[in-house]
Order: C-alpha cells, then sequence, then structure tokens
C-alpha cells in the first residue's frame, strides 16, 4: 500500500460503529423530548418558562449567545490561523468549521425558540427595521452562516473527488460524492481558483465573524441596563468567544481522534499549540473580565452595585467565581505547565472551559434584568429571581444536542482532516498519483 | 363644584372637555363644562363604572370623534402632543387609577401596566408614592429597538403596540428603563368584552394576545370622545392631569384645567430618568407640602400585587 493509499484509508469517512449508533439514539432521545417540550410551549406559551416581566431573557438568550460564541471558531482556526502562516492547524480546519456551521445553525433556531410569536418569524423580512439590533444580528449571522458552509464546503472540493474515486464500490456514496466535488479534477486553473476563493473567503470572514459576536454584544448594550450598558462589551464578547471556541475544538479533537485513531494526524503537538493558545485566549479574556467588573464596582453607582453585590456576594456569587476561576484563572495555571498541555488534562480543562463559557453567557444575561432602575414591586414574590424550569432545560439540552448532532453527521460523511491538504502538506499527493493512475 | 366647572371651562379638545358619562350605545356623551342650568329635563344613562344614573338632558350632546377621516392608528391625532402631569404630592395610594386601568384594559395577567410605586430616594428622605405608567417617551428607547416596527411613536406622542406585528422578541422591555411593559406569557384569560369589536392599537387589551407585548396606551380610545384618561378620572385626589402640550393645557379628573408651562414652573416639575435622554411625555411634580400622611397610604400598598384577582 503506497502513503497515499494509506491516507485516504485512514481519512476516508467511516460507518458508525456501536457506539456511533448508540451516540446517535442518545441525542435523538434528547432532541425529541426537547421538541415536546417546545411543542408544549408553543401550546401554552412562554408560561412554562422561568422568565417573566423582569427576567425577561432567560436561558434561551443565554444559550443563543454561547452558540454564537462557539461558532467564532470557525473564523478563528481556518481564517486567522491560516492568513497568519500557521501550518500546523491544517488538521483542525474542519473540526472548527464543522463546529461552526453546526453553531450558527443552532443559534439561529434558538433565538426562534425565545419568541412569543415564532409564527411571526417571517415579520423580520417583511417589517424589517434596520434600527433594531435584532435586524443587524439576523443579517451578519445569515451572511456568517453563508460564508462559513463555502469554507468548509471549498476545501472540501478536492477530497470529494477523492472520495468519489475511493468509494468505488459503492456506486451510490460515489456518485453523491462526484457530484458534491462539482467535477473537480485539479488542473491548473481549478487549483487557482479554488486557492483564491478559499484566500478571499479567510478574509471575508474575520469582520462578518467580529461583526456577529459584536453585534450579539450589542443586544445588551444597546440597553440602559446596569451591567450591559458598557462600550467593553464586542469585543469582551469576541474575546470570551474564541476561549469557548478553542475549548469546543479541543475537546472535539480530543474525542475524534480517540474514536477515528487519529494519532498520526492530530498529534501531541496540535494539543500543546491549541493549549498554548487557549492560554492566551483565557488572559485576553481575564483581561476583559477585570475591565467589566473592576471599574463599575470601582465607581460604584447605585445601580451597578446592586448588580455586582449580587454577582460577587450574592445569590449568583457561587455560579460567577466557579466560572471566573474553574473556567479561566486554573486554565491558565494548568495550562502554563507542558504536562497540562497533554492531550488528556488539556480535554479535561477544555471541558471545564467550554462548561464555564456555558455559564459565563448565563451570567452575563439573567442577573441584569432583576436589577431594574425602578424597584421591582407589584408582581409576585418569585418574579423577583429567575432559574430555568425543567421545560426550559429540556429545550437548551436539545438544542445541544442538535448541534452535536448535526456535527456527528457532518463528521460522518466528510473526511474530518482535510485529505488533499494534508496530502500536499505531506508532499504524497502528486507523486502518489501518478502511481496509482 | 359649579363654580369650579364655570372657572375652568375652556376650549381643550376640539369640542371642549367632555368627561365621564356614556351613554350604552356610545352615541351621546355629557359635557362636563356647560352653562345652561334651566332646562330640567333628565336623561338616565350609564356610567363607565356601570352606574345608572340621572343627567339634565342639557348636559347631553352628540357624541363627536375626534378622529377624523383617514385616521390611522400608527399616525395619530392631528396636531395634538399628548402630555400627563403626576401630582406626587396628592398622592396617596387609593389605587383607583390602577383599578380602573385593570378594568378598562382587561388586564389579567400578574403586572399592572400602572403600577404605584413606593418610593424612598435615601433613609433620610421621606417616602411617598409614585404613579408610573408608560412614560410615552419622545426618544422611546422601546421603539429604537423592534425590530418589525410593531411599537412606534405616533405624531401625537402616543407610543403604542400593534400586537398584530409583535414577535414577542421582548427586546423592548429589556430597553425600556421604565419597566413599563407587560407580556402576555400564556393565554389571557380576559372577559368576553375584550373581544368585541376589530382590533386596533389604539385600545391596547382589547384583547391582548398571548406572546406578544403590552403597555399603557394613554387611551387614545378615550381621548378620542374628548375624554380623559381612565387612570385621570378615576383618580379621587386629582393626582393626574393630562392634556395637549400644543395648547399648554393639562386637565384633572375633577376637570379644573391648568397651564402646562405655569405648573412646572411653579411646583418644579420633573420627569423620569431625565439623564436617559429618552424625554417621557409625562412629568412629575414634587411630593411637597402633602396634604396627606404616607402611612394612610400603606394601607392599600400591596408589594407583591397590582392586579386584583376576579371573584367569581
Amino acid at each position: 500500500m503506497t502513503q497515499y493509499d494509506k491516507l485516504i484509508k485512514d481519512l476516508a469517512p467511516q460507518k458508525f460503529g456501536l457506539r456511533g449508533k448508540i451516540w446517535i439514539g442518545f441525542l435523538l432521545v434528547v432532541i425529541l423530548a426537547a421538541l415536546y417540550a417546545y411543542y408544549q410551549q408553543l401550546n401554552k406559551g412562554l408560561i412554562i418558562t422561568g422568565m417573566r416581566d423582569y427576567a425577561l431573557w432567560g436561558v434561551y438568550i443565554s444559550n443563543f449567545v454561547f452558540f454564537v460564541a462557539i461558532s467564532l471558531v470557525g473564523s478563528l482556526v481556518t481564517a486567522i490561523l491560516r492568513l497568519s502562516g500557521v501550518k500546523w492547524s491544517t488538521p483542525l480546519t474542519r473540526i472548527s468549521e464543522v463546529i461552526a456551521v453546526a453553531a450558527i445553525i443552532m443559534a439561529g433556531l434558538t433565538i426562534i425558540i425565545d419568541m412569543g410569536r415564532p409564527d411571526r418569524i417571517y415579520y423580520i423580512f417583511l417589517h424589517g427595521r434596520l434600527q433594531s439590533p435584532i435586524i443587524w444580528d439576523v443579517l451578519v449571522i445569515t451572511t456568517y452562516l453563508l460564508i462559513s458552509i463555502l469554507l468548509l464546503y471549498y476545501p472540501l472540493l478536492p477530497d470529494f473527488a477523492i472520495l468519489k474515486k475511493h468509494f468505488h464500490n459503492k456506486p451510490k456514496l460515489s456518485k453523491w460524492y462526484g457530484k458534491l466535488s462539482l467535477k473537480w479534477s485539479g488542473t491548473k486553473k481549478q487549483t487557482r481558483i479554488y486557492n483564491s476563493s478559499i484566500k478571499t473567503l479567510s478574509v471575508l470572514i474575520i469582520p462578518v465573524a467580529f461583526g456577529i459576536h459584536t453585534v450579539t454584544a450589542w443586544l445588551f448594550a444597546t440597553t440602559y441596563r446596569p451591567g450591559w450598558d458598557s462600550t467593553n462589551f464586542g469585543p469582551y464578547f469576541i474575546a470570551g468567544a474564541f476561549v469557548a471556541g478553542a475549548g469546543a475544538v479541543v475537546v472535539i479533537m480530543f474525542v475524534l481522534r480517540k474514536i477515528y485513531h487519529l494519532e498520526n494526524y492530530i498529534t501531541d503537538l496540535h494539543f500543546d499549540k491549541m493549549g498554548k493558545l487557549l492560554v492566551m485566549l483565557c488572559l485576553v479574556y481575564l483581561y476583559f473580565n477585570v475591565n467589566e467588573y473592576l471599574i463599575p464596582a470601582y465607581k460604584s453607582t447605585n445601580e451597578e452595585s446592586a448588580h455586582l453585590v449580587e454577582l460577587f456576594f450574592g445569590s449568583y456569587a457561587p455560579l460567577f467565581w466557579t466560572v471566573i476561576i474553574g473556567g479561566l484563572i486554573v486554565p491558565v495555571i494548568a495550562l502554563v505547565f507542558p504536562k497540562g498541555r497533554k492531550p488528556v488534562p488539556l480535554f479535561i480543562i477544555a471541558l471545564l472551559v467550554v462548561l464555564g463559557a456555558w455559564w459565563k453567557r448565563y451570567i452575563i444575561v439573567t442577573p441584569t434584568l432583576l436589577h431594574p432602575f425602578l424597584p421591582i414591586q407589584g408582581v409576585p414574590e418569585s418574579w423577583r429571581h429567575y432559574f430555568p424550569t425543567a421545560f426550559e432545560w429540556t429545550i437548551t439540552f436539545g438544542t445541544l444536542a442538535s448541534a452535536l448532532l448535526i456535527m456527528t453527521l457532518l463528521f460522518r460523511y466528510l473526511p474530518i482532516i482535510p485529505i488533499h491538504e494534508t496530502a500536499e502538506e505531506r508532499g504524497i499527493l502528486e507523486h502518489d498519483k501518478t502511481e496509482t493512475l | 363644584m359649579q363654580e369650579n366647572n364655570k372657572k375652568s371651562r375652556r376650549k381643550f379638545f376640539e369640542i371642549g372637555i367632555k368627561f365621564g358619562l356614556l351613554a350604552s350605545i356610545g352615541t351621546v356623551a355629557v359635557a362636563k363644562a356647560f352653562e345652561d342650568e334651566e332646562n330640567s329635563g333628565m336623561v338616565e344613562l350609564m356610567s363607565t363604572d356601570g352606574h345608572i344614573m340621572q343627567v339634565p338632558a342639557s348636559e347631553v350632546h352628540d357624541m363627536v370623534h375626534i378622529k377624523q377621516d383617514g385616521y390611522d392608528p400608527r399616525v395619530g391625532f392631528p396636531d395634538k402632543k399628548f402630555v400627563m402631569v403626576v401630582d406626587l404630592a396628592k398622592c396617596k395610594n387609593a389605587l383607583k387609577c390602577q383599578e380602573s386601568c385593570n378594568k378598562n384594559h382587561y388586564i389579567t395577567g400578574e403586572n399592572a401596566w400602572l403600577k404605584v410605586y413606593k418610593m424612598q430616594e435615601s433613609e433620610k428622605t421621606a417616602p411617598y408614592f409614585m404613579p408610573t405608567l408608560c412614560q410615552h417617551c419622545d426618544k422611546p428607547p422601546c421603539v429604537k429597538v423592534c425590530p418589525v416596527d410593531a411599537t412606534f411613536k405616533r405624531q401625537d406622542g402616543i407610543v403604542l403596540i400593534d400586537n398584530e406585528r409583535c414577535i414577542g422578541c421582548r427586546f423592548c422591555m429589556a430597553a425600556c428603563p421604565y419597566s413599563t411593559r407587560v407580556f402576555n406569557w400564556n393565554e389571557p384569560d380576559q372577559p368576553e368584552a375584550a373581544h368585541s369589536g376589530t382590533y386596533t392599537p389604539d385600545h391596547t387589551g382589547k384583547p391582548s394576545v398571548k406572546g406578544t407585548v403590552d403597555k399603557c396606551d394613554f387611551c387614545p380610545h378615550k381621548i378620542d370622545m374628548g375624554e380623559l384618561p381612565h387612570c385621570v378620572t378615576a383618580c379621587p385626589n386629582d393626582v393626574y392631569s393630562f392634556g395637549d402640550i400644543y395648547e399648554d393645557a393639562v386637565t384633572n379628573g375633577s376637570g379644573q384645567t391648568f397651564k402646562l408651562s405655569a405648573l412646572l414652573k411653579e411646583r418644579s416639575g420633573h420627569r423620569l430618568l431625565e439623564g436617559l435622554g429618552t424625554e417621557p411625555s409625562v412629568y412629575y411634580l414634587p411630593p411637597t407640602e402633602r396634604l396627606v400622611e404616607f402611612e394612610e397610604g400603606m394601607e392599600n400598598y400591596t408589594e407583591f400585587q397590582s392586579v386584583k384577582k376576579t371573584e367569581e
């Protein structure tokens, strides 16, 4: 077997094993439960959530912000690293693009879940007003989704051509890969268009990626609410998004490497590099956190301090400090040491980072609304607190499971590691190709 | 009383100050400001709170709508700019305003649109009651953020919600610094009356719709008939005055009319959270030289309730 054949054999999509089927079954069960809960919500209204007139946004919105945050990793790994000439990131590009596409699709769906009248969703296009940050969000998210899909798809063209040949004994599959490859044959002209398209998209996606999360931050920052009323919010959200996204890439690359035995492609070096990247991202995010909390705390206006006291010492304190310490400070300390950047410890830390990132959004979204300018009076006592109900949790887990399902299915049919690019980088493509032809 | 009415007689809306009583068919209304006492023929009328009463026929006029041809609830009344003055010195938390508002807007949720807050700025300053409703800002942050033009500001200064347009994103509620917006979290359990007639944003709550936002509408449906908003007429203490900023006049529930600019000047009027730049249409007069004890109002104060459950 030539090197080239081995490469394809290693990297061609594989059928689900038993574990894969159980995993899919599990995700489907969670999604079905969520669909049932959502059906209830459609029937009875948002009354089945823990939200009320003061805590008017809850876990749906924080989960939405989480999805948008995670999706930014596509631009980080595929665009920023690619453009800065980093070579080691090639095997991670597809993983991060798949994460980005799955996350941004679910971000779009999650925001619909929060709507009181999802049946009127098309009003956004029919009656959209450009003054509203929601319209900015809709525009920029659809643009980002489109560019992300293209950025996932273009680098796949040569891989699809390779897979078409590889699966020649499975005509149906082969036919599909052939269609998707858009008659890729690797001619000079095709290669030129291919390279320049990817480069253009990589450049394009960076401002759009910054756009989606900045606009998402503005959904909050454009209000007067203490805790949201901050000019720091855009960069603060972006810094946090890169942390969440890098964490997600580490978690998923670890799992995929284990299941598909990709140790030759996703090496310890990749974990080491991602670990270092994560330290840097966490430190940048910590810096923004210091800005976000220290300055209002220093000034301690009445509104701000009511909010901050609740976070630092009140009912949100355990969550707040766990997220800051467990999700940011501990990872930084652990990852500074080379041992911490070995696959297993890094995987555990990255899991902490992703979990922390999820709860961090919850802390950003929910407590603020409970500290309005006028006192909370004339409403039931329970309206002064917010915690998601079982329905909300079920639906939220359903969205997370859906994102994982999209990723699982994409990883089932797409080569996880870009075959063409890897072969090119290892210099085994041309030579072996002529040999096998 | 008669003296009072005579004194306050002035052209307020195009048809003069009409107030209080409305025939059940809604075709005749009573002008409070009247001169003619000689005519002693009496008519039976039903008041807005359901009482049958005898009224001199001379007080009954043909109903005149100030709505003109081509009236658009999104544009509002021409050549008007509505304003409200809330006199904090007079408020003793009688809550009649809230009761009337809840009833006439068929509010069935747990959060009234008009709330009377128990306020105290700091430990050593005096507590007082502060009624709040939608401030109908000239620079409304809620309207700015609405993605579908469901909430809008009219030329007459009123901010309304079209609940056939609202998508229920609740961004307006997050944007409103006065917490006056209310969401229909479930299917509103409203009386049949709420579903009569065709829907118009001019009468919010008729009906309320699940999954959309509601709030105080400044009662354009009352203004149209030359009447004052429900809260204004229901208040037994003349806390509220309502009027037109172009006419520089506001009228309270007893029918007394004041020069708006003079009132605000003499009593040092202010608006809520002025620093935010929202430019509300509701002015507040400070709670100075109060005739009522704050403690008296505490009898009515319910911290956790603003909409009374209907006893059926």
